[in-house]
């Protein structure tokens, strides 16, 4: 499916402020995968999300995705292929467009744009479903001005649009983190009936460990811009936020600083 | 007073499609482009030079309009192709446009029709009767209402849609595959030549000839008559036909204003580009006198309220 190999990233190289990120990373991910990813503050989780989408270039290393290397496809290009949620609920849609108008941006993320009606009147139907499955009454909403919505509900829709034409590969940045633990909660298991349900690949960060344990069948921890920690299957079920903990010291020979994940937990 | 109000009428029409030509860069695609005051008089310069060459006026008008988007599609590569910001990319076309319409007049500040222009042509073919006014209206009226169609439409299609995406959140366009560059060179090519379209008409229909210097505010103009059309009839709701329509009548009133405020003695014409800044100020400042107001009165009534002994209950 996804495949990254030997993958660096430096900003601001040759300056004062160099930062080097992500120090020889490689991942392979398998169609169905459900990864969540941890990791402390400056880990390089969301820098790989971004070397992913094709929002930062990478200095060094491969991305192959189904066969296909897109190492240095543009952003744009690449958004044919990837479903995005940021941690930002105001990034995901336009606030000064309507829900339908939104939904019909996310409709042809994987198509080709034209001189066709940006809405066509067939494609309405289709939307109010997708939105019922919500359960946020937007259906009924569908002239409404996106900048109208609470932030859990930007977020819904974000995850729909995101999911709208099946990604090869989604890619969900602490796409909770931003929201009241209520409609977090609310919003994470729309995320996780909408992969399975779905059948799609993911790979999600998450500041909150319980849920990096509790969802997926793979969890991935970071650290100095390498995976220092990959486990799936059974000894991924039965982890507790302790075992993680203990992990991390060992792998990294510090203790785990995350101030989100520290509070969250 | 009646002719005053006509003949500013008549005027607002060649300011309608340069407003229009703001509006897309100003509102949709939220890109503060100046590279306007190049664009309208290279869109004239070209039209009069054109016509005294024996083109046709018509065919000059068109011209004007291309002209106009090569000049919106070089502040785009300056922008997204050698990253220099919106307002110097469009400040850098615009002083380059300057010596570039000098060039094409020849070296001449002003130059003057020689030939028919598109208005001369029209009358011909009207009965008698009509003035120059009736004709720029008539006239105007007609482009305005199929320029609104055209952006109409064109902005529910599906590039359209992506353009005006780009300009309300970019990250999210790009993470829905539209290519936010080329959608920011297209937005400013049909906003500029929309904006030379309008130096042409305003020279072929009002003023007769083209100066260097006549896009001097035009920026302001565009702004200005954008913000009228907005305070005055517009609600965050309304279509997107109503909004453009309403920012039309924006420029028309603009110049009404304009053409009243010169009736009188006591203003000089050197003196309107300071008018124009008082009306953008106070246009702006609506929301603000508004609140203003509507806080006094609240904090009025609830002094009020405590004033006899504490009328409130505990």
């Amino acid at each position: 499916m996804l495949k990254m190999t030997d993958i660096s990233k430096t900003f601001n190289p040759g300056t004062v402020n160099e930062k080097p990120v992500l120090k020889g990373l490689s991942l392979h991910i398998h169609p169905g995968d459900f990864i969540t990813v941890i990791g402390g503050n400056g880990a390089g989780k969301s820098t790989m999300l971004n070397v992913i989408a094709g929002v930062h270039k990478s200095d060094g290393g491969q991305i192959l995705l189904d066969g296909t290397d897109i190492t240095y496809l543009p952003e744009q290009k690449r958004a044919r292929l990837l479903g995005r949620v940021f941690q930002d609920p105001m990034m995901g849609t336009a606030a000064n467009m309507s829900i339908e108008e939104n939904l019909a941006m996310a409709f042809r993320r994987t198509k080709h744009r034209g001189l066709r009606w940006g809405v066509s009147a067939s494609e309405v139907a289709g939307y109010r479903e997708a939105l019922s499955r919500l359960e946020l009454g937007l259906e009924d909403r569908l002239t409404s001005k996106v900048g109208l919505l609470s932030g859990g509900q930007r977020q819904a829709l974000t995850l729909l649009m995101a999911t709208l034409q099946k990604p090869k590969l989604l890619l969900l940045d602490e796409h909770t983190a931003a929201l009241d633990p209520k409609t977090a909660a609310k919003v994470l298991d729309l995320t996780e009936e909408i992969i399975s349900e779905d059948h799609l690949t993911a790979l999600m960060v998450t500041h909150n460990m319980r849920d990096a344990i509790k969802l997926g069948n793979r969890l991935i921890m970071m650290h100095d811009g390498r995976i220092i920690y990959d486990v799936s299957g059974e000894e991924k079920k039965n982890l507790q936020v302790e075992d993680l903990l203990k992990k991390f010291e060992t792998a990294a020979g510090e203790a785990l600083a995350n101030d989100r994940m520290l509070l969250a937990n | 007073m009646l002719a005053t109000i006509i003949s500013g009428t008549a005027q607002g029409f060649s300011w309608v499609l340069l407003t229009l030509g703001v509006y897309i860069t100003f509102r949709l695609l939220d890109f503060a482009d100046l590279t306007v005051e190049g664009s309208f008089p290279l869109g004239a310069g070209v039209s009069v030079v054109l016509v005294n060459a024996g083109v046709n006026p018509f065919l000059a008008f068109l011209i004007a309009f291309v002209c106009g988007m090569t000049a919106g599609a070089i502040t785009g590569f300056l922008n997204t192709v050698c990253k220099i910001p919106p307002i110097l990319s469009g400040i850098l076309t615009m002083i380059s446009l300057y010596s570039i319409n000098l060039r094409i007049q020849s070296g001449r500040a002003t130059v003057t029709f020689q030939e028919d222009t598109a208005r001369n042509i029209i009358a011909g073919w009207l009965p008698d009767g009509f003035s120059n006014n009736s004709i720029a209206i008539l006239v105007g009226a007609i482009l305005a209402a199929l320029t609104i169609a055209i952006l109409y439409f064109f902005f529910g299609t599906e590039i359209g849609a992506a353009l005006r995406a780009t300009g309300n959140n970019p990250y999210m366009a790009r993470a829905l595959s539209v290519n936010t560059k080329a959608m920011t060179v297209l937005g400013l090519m049909l906003s500029n030549g929309l904006i030379a379209a309008s130096g042409s008409f305003y020279a072929q229909f009002d003023y007769g000839s083209a100066i260097v210097t006549m896009g001097q505010g035009s920026i302001v103009i565009g702004l200005a008559s954008v913000i009228i059309g907005e305070v005055l009839f517009c609600h965050k709701d309304h279509s997107f036909a109503y909004k453009l329509t309403a920012i039309v009548i924006g420029a028309l009133i603009y110049r009404i204003v304009y053409s009243l405020a010169l009736y009188g003695d006591f203003m000089e014409e050197t003196d309107l580009k300071l008018v124009t800044a008082v009306i953008v100020v106070l246009m702006l400042s609506v929301p603000v006198i508004k609140d203003f107001i509507a806080s006094r009165h609240a904090r009025a009534v609830n002094t009020a309220k405590y004033k006899n002994g504490g009328a409130a209950d505990a």
